[in-house]
């Protein structure tokens, strides 16, 4: 089964990204990612540019409106993720739990596939890809 | 089972195969570095539910486990006279309280984990023991659980385990990771044991599909980290291609009632694309060494080539067809055979195809292999033979052992009309 565990690292927009002092936390993160990686658990991951290198869009009654960040609640936002493949939820957030960073979250959700989908489901798929 | 214990479980899970590793390497037996092991799980399993899951557990189990390998020690020199054990035992004492696992440098762990899957993967424990073995001190999986996935019963599997660790221990084969020619003539076994475990996985055998698809996970993982810890060996990039990319099919290789979707009917859109780019990433590597691309390295660009093509009606057969070729001069097997005259048929017609049929179909080993008629009824088929085609279905159904397979060949035995 997969995981997307996601990193909040609640901090403002300004102070987003590597800072020159921050080597030392950076190399205790690769470390950590190796360590994955030598598991055999990480499928992919990613760190995000701060909220203003995106937007928002926001659907509502079938209208879509864009929003450019930066925003109010930043610390709510997403600044990372990493795809493991896990043998339980348990040891999903055992990993997590080992993730050198500090004054963050991490939040682990577990991934839906295909055959956790209805059958009607699957076909509406299959269909939207042609098949 | 409780939270805690479940906690306790995944840490076990994540840590026991670098702690039995880093204790058979001070002790130089797998068999009783396991035993070590699970002395500190129950230890574990006593003292973390109320005090907590230590902040470095591999450390603490580590440190526990020695503990109970000394006391062991120590009560055993009393009672056993032999000499020879003794001093055996004394020196694995001495070994023991002079390293320290917390010290211990990445390489070192690399390299004791490493030692683990060679000594698991030994020449001379079965196929079957090896497999098991594996599983059990790499995967972490229990008794039940191996026996679960490969329809055994738990004695057997039991029995199997008991039996691989004795003769590890009475060959007095050394924990280490061999080196040179021999590295070269033992990783073949290795690579094997992850490849048996994969299509114990991905067979459209029987068993619970849950078991199915963590069979196939577990080898994916036993392959990257095999991929981590020896990452000049070509094949080894090669089998962990192969596996992402036919694992990337796992979603669409099966109907709504189980019934198996040959490669080139699947829904492509269900193909797992983050996989398929691990695959090439892991072919690149391969293809990135000095030595050329070995049996596990060819048939992983012929899947890569496969997943190429967005509809089955793109892909390169000429090219397949001579992947085949090229496989079947370094590993001539009557199975690649009948893969390249499929190939061949799609390339270049149906007799192409069928021509290669007649010159293998003496083959002793193919006597009683459904996918011989069964790769002929299809040509026969394109080449509007349809009577023949017919009873080679027929044929082919009574030889498969899946139900399944029976009948969708059956059907295909019938005339369309019908």
């Amino acid at each position: 089964m997969r995981f997307m565990m996601f990193m909040y690292p609640e901090i403002e927009e300004k102070d987003w990204g590597p800072k020159a002092d921050d080597v030392e936390a950076f190399q205790a993160m690769g470390r950590y990612n190796e360590e994955l990686r030598k598991a055999g658990m990480l499928l992919s991951l990613d760190g995000l540019q701060p909220p203003s290198e995106g937007g928002v869009v926001s659907m509502t009654d079938g209208k879509a409106t864009i929003t450019d960040g930066p925003f109010a609640e930043a610390k709510e936002v997403v600044g990372g993720y990493w795809l493991i493949q896990a043998r339980s939820k348990e040891e999903a957030l055992e990993w997590a739990s080992r993730c050198p960073a500090d004054n963050c979250k991490i939040e682990v959700r577990r991934v839906f596939e295909m055959e956790d989908f209805p059958q009607d489901i699957q076909d509406a798929a299959q269909e939207n890809f042609g098949g | 089972m409780t939270d805690a214990k479940r906690a306790i479980e995944a840490v076990w899970r994540i840590e026991s195969a670098r702690l039995i590793a880093g204790l058979a390497r001070m002790t130089q037996d797998v068999g009783l570095a396991e035993d070590l092991a699970q002395d500190a799980l129950v230890a574990a399993l006593e003292k973390w539910p109320g005090d907590g899951v230590p902040d470095n557990p591999g450390a603490w189990l580590m440190a526990t486990a020695k503990n109970r390998a000394i006391d062991r020690m120590r009560r055993q020199a009393s009672f056993q006279s032999k000499r020879e054990e003794i001093a055996r035992e004394t020196g694995a004492l001495f070994a023991m309280e002079r390293s320290d696992f917390e010290a211990a440098a990445d390489d070192e762990i690399g390299d004791d984990l490493l030692a683990l899957i060679f000594t698991c993967c030994h020449p001379l424990l079965s196929r079957e023991a090896r497999v098991a073995l594996t599983l059990r001190l790499l995967g972490g999986l229990t008794t039940p659980e191996i026996a679960r996935a490969f329809l055994a019963p738990e004695s057997t599997v039991a029995q199997r385990l008991v039996r691989a660790k004795r003769t590890l221990r009475e060959a007095r084969v050394p924990f280490e990771v061999p080196r040179g020619v021999e590295l070269d003539e033992r990783l073949p076994s290795v690579l094997e044991v992850v490849y048996l475990v994969f299509n114990e996985g991905y067979a459209a055998s029987a068993g619970e599909d849950w078991v199915r698809r963590d069979l196939c996970e577990e080898a994916l993982r036993l392959g990257r980290i095999l991929a981590e810890l020896a990452p000049r060996e070509p094949e080894v990039h090669g089998l962990i291609a192969l596996l992402e990319i036919q694992a990337s099919r796992l979603a669409a290789r099966h109907g709504p009632n189980g019934e198996p979707i040959l490669l080139l009917d699947q829904d492509r859109g269900r193909w797992d694309p983050l996989l398929i780019v691990r695959g090439r990433q892991a072919l690149e590597r391969a293809e990135g060494l000095p030595r050329p691309l070995g049996p596990y390295g060819l048939q992983a660009v012929i899947a890569a080539c496969h997943a190429q093509a967005i509809r089955a009606e793109e892909t390169d057969w000429v090219k397949i067809a001579a992947l085949y070729d090229a496989l079947a001069q370094i590993q001539p097997s009557p199975i690649v055979e009948l893969n390249r005259a499929v190939a061949l048929g799609m390339a270049f017609g149906p007799e192409a195809g069928l021509a290669l049929l007649d010159e293998i179909s003496d083959e002793t080993s193919l006597r009683d292999y459904h996918l011989l008629p069964s790769v002929r009824g299809d040509l026969l088929e394109k080449a509007g033979r349809l009577d023949e085609a017919a009873t080679e279905f027929k044929r082919a159904a009574e030889l498969t052992t899946n139900a399944r397979e029976r009948d969708l060949l059956l059907s295909r035995a019938a005339p369309p009309d019908a």
